[in-house]
């Protein structure tokens, strides 16, 4: 994995003109690209029967088509926006439904993950035996895919009687808790020796130099680790609906869009995912910039 | 930070202790309920059971070993003798499925898990020769193995549930051929074309775009962005794009692995020092001698680890997109229909195949990157 540096804060100044730039390009390019994918679902399921036909017309039936190969940015929105205001907030049909479904088992899973990383790693800092043994098995258990595992964790946890919320976030835990165990183990090492030394000559215990020194050293290490955390718990969350066959969320949302061929909700579902990620993240971020508000960047 | 090796050899004398008196306790306890013929139980103990005498003088002798810190020989003869201990333990009855446990039975697994821990400890105050890294997760994953085995079977946990290792080992040895198709099928096909696919064209993008400061900033952060993005959600998009044979799921690895390469890439071509890049300038090397001499070697451990965290997000996007559709083979569809109709060993096999193609991809990594940029500070450090 690439370490993670906490040092680094992206220059913001003079990014607005390139980036709407981009952006504009970007939807322009798929606006041509919705006419040439629908365009001849369009002309065998509207134009063809009409009549002859002008290239506006097939531009235009192809940006409003049903059930369009590839969705334009306006029919997306339009269905998002609908999603939200036109059915009340319980109502399956209702995007924010999804989100507080999928949102609840992500923050569970983030807030296990956490936890758990956050023990490994002070497990791992203290004992050499854990470093060389457990650390190993960390990285790899990230090598095994999550969707792989996810029926056996539903089977098992099943068994024993859980359903509902704590299957789905036990699989965004196993997800969660790499980022934050390996930078804390990081950021828990960063103290100098020197520092360390100073602490063994006040007569520190283990636990005050690990309260007083480490911890606080470790900060700046663990908050980007919890931003990408967060985010993969999202992915764990979403992916753990879709062997469950889940009635709820925005992982069954993309599922049952599929199966019925239903791609303009696909790509609302996909949208709404990526709204809650960028939240997730971002209220990470802001987290971050609070709780280390008195320390100067250096 | 490193504790010193001192009191790390002489650790583990209590569990040496702990794990001495319970091997005496064991022998005197009866091990296994033996069912007779008209029904009663009839206890058997020590006397009766030759594998049992073997664990136990083994035991002995491995916990007697841990009282004292030990120097190199020691430490492995106490490894092996704990080895011998667990399997005469897993020969017992009550470890076959055949026989009622005992209280000594238990006894005797409780010191075999203060073995497990003072072996393990050994292993990893061991130090100086070629190896002696690898030993100590080695031996943790091999007692976590033999203590889920012996487990399994000794509590009669229900297959369904979580079949022992070696209903594993048996799935795995016959159904090679369907397995084989399926690694072919999600590997060899998606995962890998879809991987250096997706960071061949990460890197030629960012090469490309490193001479173009508007584009950089207008694609950067957006780069930056799709991390926070669950991108296997466009895996139904891609199945009905491009159908349920493998190039589907090649165009989502190739999507998830684009984009850390693209960042991975851009960072790692800044990141040659300002005095190197004076020193080429000085020698009045034109921007393609500076990037084929200077920057792209600089950017090399960066490309590395994007490659390392693509082999995993890889995987983890064929498999999802196999289970929005996919032909009859593949990891991803056979772990998700075996899952449905119980089959837990042929599961378990499956995901086996997957985290060692994966482990196996990022030790691979892992050595090219100490090969090729031996040189580099990140690597030489380690």
């Amino acid at each position: 994995m690439d370490t993670i540096d906490p040092r680094s804060d992206p220059k913001s100044g003079g990014r607005l003109l390139p980036l709407t730039a981009t952006v504009l390009v970007i939807v322009l390019l798929w606006y041509a690209l919705t006419v040439w994918l629908n365009g001849p679902g369009a002309i065998e399921r509207v134009l063809a029967p009409k009549g002859p036909w002008s290239w506006q017309d097939l531009v235009l039936s192809s940006w409003t088509l049903q059930r369009p190969v590839l969705p334009a940015p306006h029919q997306i929105a339009a269905d998002f926006w609908s999603s939200l205001v036109d059915w009340p907030i319980d109502s399956p049909r209702n995007l924010l439904f999804h989100v507080a479904v999928t949102g609840q088992s992500t923050l569970l899973g983030f807030a296990m993950g956490t936890a758990l990383g956050a023990v490994l790693a002070v497990l791992i800092v203290h004992s050499r035996t854990l470093d060389r043994a457990l650390l190993p098995w960390v990285v790899a258990s990230q090598t095994i895919p999550v969707l792989a595992i996810a029926p056996i964790v539903l089977v098992i946890l099943g068994s024993l009687g859980f359903s509902g919320v704590l299957p789905k976030a036990v699989i965004a835990m196993y997800l969660c808790f790499f980022p934050v165990a390996v930078a804390a183990v990081q950021g828990l090492r960063s103290p100098q020796r020197i520092e360390t030394e100073l602490m063994h000559t006040y007569a520190a215990s283990a636990w005050q130099t690990l309260w007083l020194l480490r911890l606080p050293a470790a900060w700046p290490f663990i908050f980007p680790a919890l931003r990408v955390g967060v985010a993969a718990g999202l992915v764990g969350a979403m992916v753990a609906e879709l062997p469950t066959g889940a009635q709820a969320g925005l992982g069954s949302r993309l599922l049952t869009g599929s199966y019925y061929g239903n791609t303009v909700q696909i790509w609302s579902a996909l949208l709404m995912a990526s709204l809650l990620g960028l939240l997730l993240s971002s209220a990470m971020a802001a987290l971050e910039k609070w709780a280390l508000r008195h320390r100067s960047r250096t | 930070m490193s504790t010193p090796t001192t009191t790390n050899r002489q650790a583990g004398q209590i569990t040496a202790l702990v794990a001495l008196a319970l091997w005496a306790m064991a022998a005197l306890q009866p091990l296994v309920w033996q069912e007779a013929a008209d029904g009663t139980r009839l206890p058997q103990y020590l006397i009766d059971l030759p594998p049992a005498w073997l664990a136990v003088l083994a035991g002995l002798a491995a916990a007697g070993l841990g009282l004292r810190p030990t120097a190199r020989r020691g430490s492995w003869a106490g490894i092996a003798l704990s080895s011998l201990a667990a399997l005469g333990w897993l020969q017992l009855p009550p470890a076959q499925a055949s026989a009622g446990a005992g209280a000594g039975f238990w006894l005797g697994v409780l010191a075999l898990g203060g073995l497990a821990l003072l072996s393990v400890q050994r292993g990893a105050a061991l130090e100086g020769r070629r190896g002696d890294q690898a030993l100590a997760p080695l031996l943790f994953g091999l007692w976590v193995i033999y203590a889920w085995q012996l487990l399994v079977v000794a509590l009669e946990v229900p297959r369904v549930l979580l079949p022992p290792p070696a209903l594993v080992l048996e799935a795995l040895r016959s159904h090679a051929a369907l397995l084989g198709g399926d690694f072919v099928q999600t590997v060899l096909k998606a995962v890998l074309l879809g991987w250096a696919g997706g960071s061949a064209l990460g890197f030629a993008v960012a090469v490309a775009i490193d001479r173009q400061p508007f584009l950089q900033r207008g694609l950067l952060p957006i780069a930056s962005l799709t991390s926070t993005i669950p991108l296997v959600g466009v895996a139904p998009i891609a199945v009905m794009w491009f159908g349920f044979e493998w190039p589907s799921k090649a165009a989502v690895v190739v999507l998830m692995t684009f984009f850390p390469m693209l960042v991975s890439t851009l960072a790692g071509l800044k990141s040659a020092g300002r005095l190197e890049r004076e020193l080429m300038y000085s020698y009045a090397a034109g921007y393609g001698r500076t990037l084929w001499s200077l920057r792209l070697p600089a950017a090399f451990p960066f490309v590395v680890g994007a490659l390392k965290v693509n082999a995993t997000l890889a995987l983890i996007g064929a498999i999802v997109a196999e289970f929005f559709g996919s032909p009859t083979s593949g990891l991803g569809f056979r772990i998700s229909t075996e899952a449905a109709r119980m089959n837990m060993a042929l599961v378990w096999a499956a995901i086996a195949v997957a985290a060692l193609t994966g482990s196996l991809a990022y030790a691979l990594l892992v050595r090219l990157e100490r090969r090729v940029a031996f040189w580099h500070p990140s690597v030489r450090s380690r």
